[in-house]
């Protein structure tokens, strides 16, 4: 057994959490800041976070991850990392040459109280920042929310530098897609292409993330949100924002600085969800569904026909994020399965709330959020009831294997497998690769599993 | 090219890319990047173990991943605690490949686990000291381990947490051997200070509380094998084939028995000098065991490091059995050798990486008749480059200083020299040599490049420059190389692949260095439309 010391018997926690299902606010922030065309996420910390955010990102991906740190020692620790701040600026801009350094903090400058806005406004006046080109910041103090909140801080960070509102709309639709894969990203934009909305998407990690193999390598790759776009966000008629956690904190911002009406929607991750932003989209924009989605969506729903039987009343446990969670789960219902244990270290209410509108038909389910919500608790969950599908990051195979439960890859980190950010999981396609994998790993389990005289060639 | 000429060629590089730095940046790297002349005297010195610029792109890491997650990582049995923001315990959670072989389904093993004490905003605020309390409380509760480490994230030295102290009142409590370590990110200039953080506290608390060691004719503690890939297992299967017993390993594969018995071993040799070598002189001062260091990397370092074991014995029993045992893993990797060499040989690689790897992995590529253009580390000291010589000479700056060194003395009851006065001189006078270690320099051909703590900046600059066809580095550089449509070979994971230890482990690497070398992918980078008017016609071997 390699989870050998996780019992049945459930004791109370109150201070140590075990297998989390989250990490830090930073390394959300380095995420969202690559979605920014010729950016450099800069990590005002102790160089091991950067290192350790640009690992996990870069194994995640599989990609180049560039990313810079104030490398602090144990004098910046005491004196404050204004010192290191500037040279880093200074060496940034001069070898690296971005159009933006967005500056992220951590735990340890939080701590500390370094004034990032003070410093980049020092950095200026000492003339270490070339002309037309930006600073962007944000707080992310490692000891509160989680990467999620990360994300969204930085995301905020970047509309309330940049969102301006002129006297002229530019008759676009914000959308903030929110933590997904550049795959999830190029998804939304090729939707909303098909439904002829003109959009400015941020943050947007497609053509940086997912960069092809073409003997060159260039420090900032050709995809990701522009200046004038985000700029122009503040002139947009309305904000998609997908999600409670990653997006709406942006959405907010921008409705406060600019007057742009936010549409709050979820991640469209499945059925409903997918319909929900097909429709505010339609709405929002003054355009009819096209044909071409509307095709897209009776595939799914005749697919899901087709194969109801395998899906029906399946017990499944989730770990993640709840921008994900929340329509995953409500696919999983969608489809006749059962989500029984959902776990999010990730802490808010919300979750809470939405987590018992979309389960409140499933009495055995149990859901969790915050600190102690791990996958410890949602392992021993499983220990006293199995379940017979596990859908979550890469660190549920060690359950999966130890008990013997099919694991589907969804979320963050995924570090074992490829596919994740090239082929998308948000909209009608999005569900049915969903679907493929759902059934993949349950009919591969059976017919591994069975009995040989129940072995079926047809499914 | 004349030697001159070779040489000036290369400072030319060198102040190409001074050129582009801030003039503060430049002046602080021309030191850190040198031309290796191995004739020159006095000898050329080498500035390591220094402060990493901010800004500049840098594989290094920080003191906790060094403590927590290279050397106390690999520790099955031991439960190690991360007493900070929830990030630092996640990033190192399973991510360094780190294996390990319980003896059976009741032995410990908390390796797959990830604890943290996961603070919040109120205990930056408040002080995090009473939810550490609770969370040991709450750990030796569920877990009854043998021992808990606890390790401290940045904001714990910050606010002030007392985590020695803890430890101390919750041992007293549970009679649970806890103890911290103030491994603060911030803390030093690299992985390295984590290392030694890591290494003297498990010299005061665990090394020498042992009271029963692997019994074997021929005891030797391993020192510096971190069992990445499953090296250590490859060890000890060799070990044990010549009749020598590995009674600890630090730290892969390891238990907390083993590191608690090591003072009980017959002689210490050490892997990875860069991590680990003052614990071994340690262990000589406080108990009396000497130590030698070691290379099993590479087919003929493993030959020549298991002969100096043998001949540490003198036990004509085991010489005889070392070398029929490296007779017959020989003549494998031989075999292998005439398979690949004929494919490899004359390609040029470069190795940025570890505090030893760099140096260690030359060993392999020059087995492979390929040649080393040049090499740095990520963390390691001058010693590490220019060999124990220099050690008095070291500057201990303001970030050295912060991190303790232990005065030890003998031990009154356990200090046992293992060899004689006499004894030791006999086998110094024969050609052994102790604490030895002359470093990567001498060792590299004059005219390749040393380059410590390189960047991105400046890694970008010297492929371009040399063109080499391999590179080996980390997983944060892993991609960018590649993008160049070259291979990288990870050095710290082995790219999921390995082990490279020993004989077999020679073996495996040829296999995979030939293998990435001479991918088919790389013919496949530019579509056949963009190969020439005359390609699409014809049939390209994209072998070639």
């Amino acid at each position: 057994m390699l989870l050998r010391h996780t019992t049945k018997e459930i004791k109370e926690r109150e201070a140590l959490t075990i297998n989390p299902a989250k990490t830090c606010q930073p390394v959300g922030a380095m995420y969202a800041a690559l979605g920014f065309h010729s950016c450099m996420p800069h990590s005002h910390g102790s160089q091991g976070c950067c290192a350790y955010h640009r690992s996990m990102l870069t194994r995640h991906y599989k990609e180049p991850v560039m990313a810079t740190t104030s490398s602090f020692t144990e004098g910046s620790a005491v004196f404050g990392g204004q010192a290191n701040l500037l040279s880093a600026v200074e060496n940034i801009f001069t070898l690296y040459k971005p159009d933006i350094i967005a500056i992220h903090t951590t735990c340890l400058s939080e701590t500390i109280g370094d004034d990032v806005t003070q410093i980049s406004a020092k950095a200026t006046d000492e003339g270490k920042v070339p002309a037309g080109k930006h600073i962007v910041h944000a707080n992310t103090p490692s000891y509160i929310g989680s990467h999620v909140t990360g994300f969204a801080n930085m995301v905020k960070g970047f509309v309330n530098y940049f969102a301006a509102k002129t006297a002229k709309g530019n008759g676009k639709i914000n959308v903030i897609p929110g933590w997904v894969e550049p795959s999830d990203m190029r998804e939304v934009k090729r939707i909303c292409k098909e439904m002829k909305v003109e959009t400015i998407i941020f943050p947007d990690t497609s053509e940086v993330m997912d960069r092809p193999q073409t003997g060159t390598f260039e420090m900032y790759g050709p995809g990701g949100t522009t200046i004038d776009e985000m700029r122009s966000s503040g002139d947009s008629k309305a904000t998609l924002s997908m999600g409670h956690f990653a997006s709406l904190p942006a959405a907010e911002a921008l409705d406060a600085k600019c007057k742009v009406k936010i549409v709050d929607l979820d991640v469209p991750i499945g059925l409903s969800a997918t319909d929900r932003f097909i429709q505010a989209l339609s709405e929002t924009a003054g355009v009819e569904v096209s044909q071409s989605i509307e095709r897209e969506r009776g595939r799914l729903v005749d697919i899901i026909t087709d194969n109801e039987q395998y899906f029906y009343n399946k017990r499944v446990a989730v770990y993640g994020d709840p921008d994900n969670l929340i329509p995953f789960c409500e696919f999983l219902v969608d489809l006749g399965m059962r989500p029984v244990y959902v776990v999010t270290g990730t802490p808010g209410k919300y979750f809470d709330e939405r987590m018992g509108k979309v389960l409140k038909d499933i009495p055995e389910a149990k859901f969790k959020q915050g600190a102690q919500a791990d996958m410890f608790l949602m392992h021993q969950w499983i220990k006293n009831e199995k379940v017979d599908l596990l859908i979550g990051n890469t660190w549920g195979k060690y359950i999966a294997r130890d008990e013997n439960i099919p694991l589907i890859r969804f979320g963050f980190p995924i570090i074992d497998r490829v596919g994740h950010s090239y082929f998308p999981s948000l909209g009608y396609m999005g569900a049915i690769r969903i679907l493929e994998k759902i059934m993949d790993a349950l009919l591969d389990a059976k017919d591994r599993d069975c009995k040989e005289e129940n072995m079926e060639l047809v499914q | 090219m004349s030697h001159e000429k070779h040489i000036a060629k290369i400072e030319k590089i060198k102040q190409d890319m001074l050129a582009a730095y801030p003039p503060k940046t430049a002046r602080k790297r021309q030191k850190q990047f040198l031309v290796n002349q191995t004739k020159l005297e006095p000898k050329q010195e080498m500035q390591a173990n220094v402060r990493t610029l901010p800004g500049i792109i840098t594989q290094r890491g920080c003191t906790y991943a060094g403590c927590k997650g290279v050397v106390l990582g690999p520790t099955r049995d031991i439960l190690n605690l991360t007493h900070g923001p929830i990030g630092c315990g996640f990033y190192s959670w399973l991510t360094r490949r780190n294996q390990t072989r319980p003896v059976d389904d009741k032995d410990d093993n908390f390796m797959p686990y990830c604890f943290s004490t996961d603070m919040q905003d109120e205990n930056i605020i408040f002080g995090g000291e009473k939810k550490l309390r609770k969370a040991l409380e709450e750990a030796a509760d569920i877990f009854h381990p043998k021992a808990i480490g606890v390790f401290s994230t940045c904001p714990v030295g910050l606010i002030g947490d007392d985590v020695h102290a803890v430890s101390r009142e919750i041992s007293e409590k549970t009679g649970i051997n806890v103890f911290g370590f103030s491994c603060e990110g911030y803390k030093g200039v690299s992985q390295s200070a984590g290392h030694h953080i890591a290494n003297n506290q498990l010299f005061k608390h665990v090394i020498g509380k042992g009271k029963c060691c692997k019994e074997g004719k021929f005891k030797v503690a391993m020192l510096g094998e971190y069992n990445i890939g499953g090296d250590a297992f490859v060890l000890e299967e060799l070990f044990d084939r010549c009749g020598i017993t590995i009674t600890a390993t630090f730290s892969g594969n390891s238990t907390y028995e083993q590191f608690a018995s090591a003072h009980l071993s017959d002689l210490t040799v050490v892997m990875c000098h860069r991590s680990i070598n003052y614990v071994a002189d340690m262990i000589e001062k406080k108990y009396g065991i000497p130590w030698f260091k070691v290379n099993f990397i590479g087919a003929q370092a493993s030959a020549k490091s298991l002969r100096k074991i043998a001949d540490y014995f003198g036990d004509a029993g085991l010489k005889a059995r070392v070398e029929e045992v490296i007779k017959e893993e020989m003549a494998k990797v031989r075999k292998a050798l005439e398979a690949i060499k004929p494919k490899v040989e004359g390609k040029t690689v470069m190795l940025f990486v570890g505090g030893s790897r760099a140096h260690h992995y030359q060993e392999l590529f020059k087995e492979m008749g390929m040649k080393v253009l040049a090499a740095g580390y990520e963390f390691a000291h001058r010693d590490d480059y220019e060999g124990r010589d220099v050690l008095p000479n070291v500057k201990v700056d303001a970030d050295s200083r912060n991190i303790e060194e232990l005065t030890v003395e003998p031990d009154p009851k356990e200090y046992r020299p293992r060899k004689s006065e006499k004894e030791m001189k006999a086998l110094k006078e024969n050609g052994m040599r102790f604490k030895d270690y002359d470093g990567m320099m001498p060792e590299m051909e004059d005219g390749t490049l040393v380059i410590d703590d390189i960047n991105h900046f400046e890694t970008e600059l010297i492929i371009d420059k040399y063109k080499p066809d391999m590179f080996c580095a980390g997983v944060k550089e892993k991609y960018v190389i590649q993008k160049l449509g070259m291979p990288l070979k990870q050095l710290h994971n082995y790219d999921y692949g390995g082990p490279y230890a020993g004989f077999e482990g020679a073996i495996n690497f040829y296999r995979d260095v030939e293998r990435m070398l001479n991918s088919r992918v790389w013919g496949h980078i530019q579509p056949p439309w963009n190969k020439g008017k005359a390609l699409p016609a014809i049939f390209v071997d994209v072998s070639q």
